[in-house]
């Protein structure tokens, strides 16, 4: 292998890490703004991620546009997400269950959806072909081959994250959401309508997680019923390791986790691939356990 | 009523034993079908599994979701090292238990460090970790091809088989052991010591408990339950291979945990019958065989998040020392 060959093949990992790490950002706010709040690993968010890809592929298999589709299914699967804060999450906080039933009730939630999916009458469980997100071919910059999906992909989940964003730190919802991750009770005690903040909260998230779900499938060009399980424990561990309940730690996390695979699987063998985000959570956890953006003293229950 | 029940169960505890006892050892002469005995075998598989998790979820409050994992760790470690160092299956088993409790240690390490979700994000990333190996490492467990020729255990040379009924008393006998070991810990003062980690650790710490030591035994002790649980499976199916541990594998042994009522005995083994019954009953419904568990996951946390038979024991507890019998608070 010449240098510049070598060259290439780490930049082009870097690249294609950077484009994945930041769609993987994307979900792991969904887990950072739920843990942030309610201290719950939600994961149902990996089903809500499947279930927003599923919508797209249903809708433009019925001839819709891969837009048009994913502006009508991104509201929808966040309402699906709302929809289990609601009636099956909501109903426990009330009567002061432990964090444990909570934690078994998404677990319950993430098996029924991936399972209604691959349910031979609805999806199959086989993998289904995925529109694919790369319409303009690849480009050639410096003898680094990028297709035009990944620049889609980072482009569109970075402007999604500046959207969330100012929403978390400049509006009036956001103000509401970071005081019920402050304190929830007293949050509540200063007229603060908490249930809703968390409802529209699992709702950004559900949003999120189907818009990534849809960059994720046309990026790969293939999407199966347990695509989100995977994928959402890699999300939730870039969260962790980016400092959970801090938004830019999400996204953080979610870079070094795809840049940390994309390199894996160029040096170590695809093999090593899947297994590495844990593998860098664990090592975080150990040396860092805040994860490299956490603010002191977030307590961890 | 039910405290009554449980009362009289309590006082007749003996004689139900030997009945029992009587029971699983004539399981050969029933002349059941091999479905039948399948099915009694798989219910008590999953009840010794369900009791080993339970001692983490259940006492210690401890949730793992990668139990596959040490699963996973004892069936192909009591099948390698038949297969591969030919050692008898009775050795074998004892030395799967030891592998997987060393893991548990292991892997009990982090539980110091972290708790709640963290810890069960942890023990996923092992389950997922365990299969990647198993995959990879072809020299030695034949990666996705899986590994066949897995010897049956013989007693007193006679082949333990399916069809002869041997292997589901042998199962009928080892879910009896874990079970009486459970109840007899969660009666002692160690499941004394893991409840009260459980409701507060730092009660407990201040109480003179000490909390890492036990949270490391718990999570040793349920992993030797669960290897040994994977060590009996591999002798049963004679063949292995990565997908029979999937992630799907520590959800429905966690809905055994779950459904029966955490901390009990009585709660895994309706758990697990459950479990291994609602296939053979929705029979039809095969394809929403997973999506009814996770159903079922979710309506037992709303309604009855104690789990089906989750009750407060009423039985008088007899605590050590001179004091005598004391009886706990009977509350419903």
């Amino acid at each position: 292998m010449t240098l510049s060959s070598a060259v290439n093949g780490f930049l082009g990992a870097i690249l294609g890490g950077l484009a994945l790490g930041m769609a993987y950002g994307l979900i792991a706010v969904g887990y950072s703004l739920v843990f942030g709040i309610l201290r719950l690993v939600n994961f149902a968010h990996g089903a809500i991620y499947a279930l927003g890809a599923y919508g797209v592929f249903f809708l433009t298999s019925r001839g819709m546009g891969l837009l048009p589709a994913l502006i009508l299914a991104a509201p929808l699967s966040g309402l699906g997400a709302w929809a289990v804060e609601k009636w099956a999450l909501a109903p426990l906080r009330r009567r002061g269950a432990s964090g444990m039933a909570q934690l078994v009730t998404t677990v319950g939630v993430s098996f029924l959806v991936q399972n209604t999916l691959s349910a031979e009458a609805v999806f199959g469980s086989e993998k289904q072909v995925f529109p694919s997100l790369n319409a303009f071919g690849s480009v050639q910059v410096f003898g680094v081959t990028i297709q035009s999906s990944q620049i889609i992909m980072f482009l569109a989940a970075m402007g999604l994250l500046l959207a969330l964003t100012w929403l978390v730190q400049g509006t009036r919802l956001g103000l509401a959401m970071r005081a019920c991750a402050q304190n929830f009770r007293a949050a509540r005690l200063v007229g603060i309508p908490v249930e809703a903040v968390v409802g529209l909260t699992f709702f950004l998230g559900g949003a999120c997680a189907a818009i990534a779900g849809t960059l994720i499938g046309g990026y790969y060009q293939v999407i199966s019923p347990t695509m989100g399980s995977l994928i959402g424990l890699k999300a939730f561990s870039a969260a962790v390791v980016g400092g959970i309940g801090v938004l830019h730690g999400a996204v953080a996390g979610g870079l070094v986790v795809g840049v940390g695979e994309c390199l894996a699987a160029q040096y170590l063998g695809s093999n090593v691939r899947d297994p590495m985000a844990f593998v860098l959570l664990i090592a975080i956890l150990l040396v860092r356990p805040r994860g490299l953006f956490g603010r002191e003293g977030v307590e961890k229950v | 009523m039910i405290g009554r029940l449980e009362e009289l169960c309590w006082r007749w505890r003996w004689c139900l034993g030997l009945l029992w006892l009587g029971i699983a050892a004539s399981l050969p002469m029933w002349g059941l079908s091999r479905v039948q005995l399948r099915l009694i075998l798989m219910i008590a598989l999953y009840a010794m599994l369900g009791m080993g998790l339970d001692l983490l979820v259940g006492d210690t409050g401890l949730v793992s979701l990668g139990h596959a994992g040490f699963y996973a760790l004892g069936a192909y470690g009591c099948a390698l090292l038949q297969v591969r160092l030919g050692w008898s299956f009775w050795a074998a088993l004892a030395g799967a238990g030891v592998l997987t409790a060393g893991v548990g240690l292991l892997l009990g390490l982090p539980s110091l460090r972290l708790s709640g979700s963290y810890l069960s994000i942890v023990t996923l990333g092992f389950g997922e970790i365990v299969q990647m190996v198993l995959r990879t490492w072809e020299s030695l467990t034949g990666g996705n091809y899986g590994l066949r020729g897995i010897p049956r255990p013989t007693l007193f040379g006679l082949e333990l088989t399916l069809a002869n009924g041997g292997l589901p008393a042998l199962a009928l006998i080892l879910a009896t052991l874990t079970a009486l070991f459970c109840r007899r810990l969660r009666r002692s003062a160690p499941g004394r010591a893991l409840r009260a980690i459980r409701d507060d650790p730092l009660a407990a710490q201040m109480c003179g408990i000490p909390v890492p030591r036990w949270k490391i035994a718990a999570f040793v002790l349920s992993a030797l339950i669960t290897g040994l649980a994977g060590g009996f499976y591999s002798a049963v199916n004679g063949y292995l291979e990565p997908t029979n541990f999937p992630f799907n594998t520590s959800v429905v042994i966690l809905s055994v945990v779950v459904i029966g009522g955490a901390g009990t005995v009585r709660g895994a083994v309706f758990g697990a019958a459950l479990v291994q019954l609602l296939p053979q009953v929705f029979r039809g419904l095969e394809q929403w065989r997973f999506a009814l568990y996770g159903l079922l996951l979710v309506l037992v946390m709303r309604f009855r998040p104690q789990g089906v038979l989750g009750w407060r024991s009423r039985v008088s507890y007899r605590l050590p020392g001179k004091e005598g019998q004391c009886t706990y608070p009977a509350k419903g």
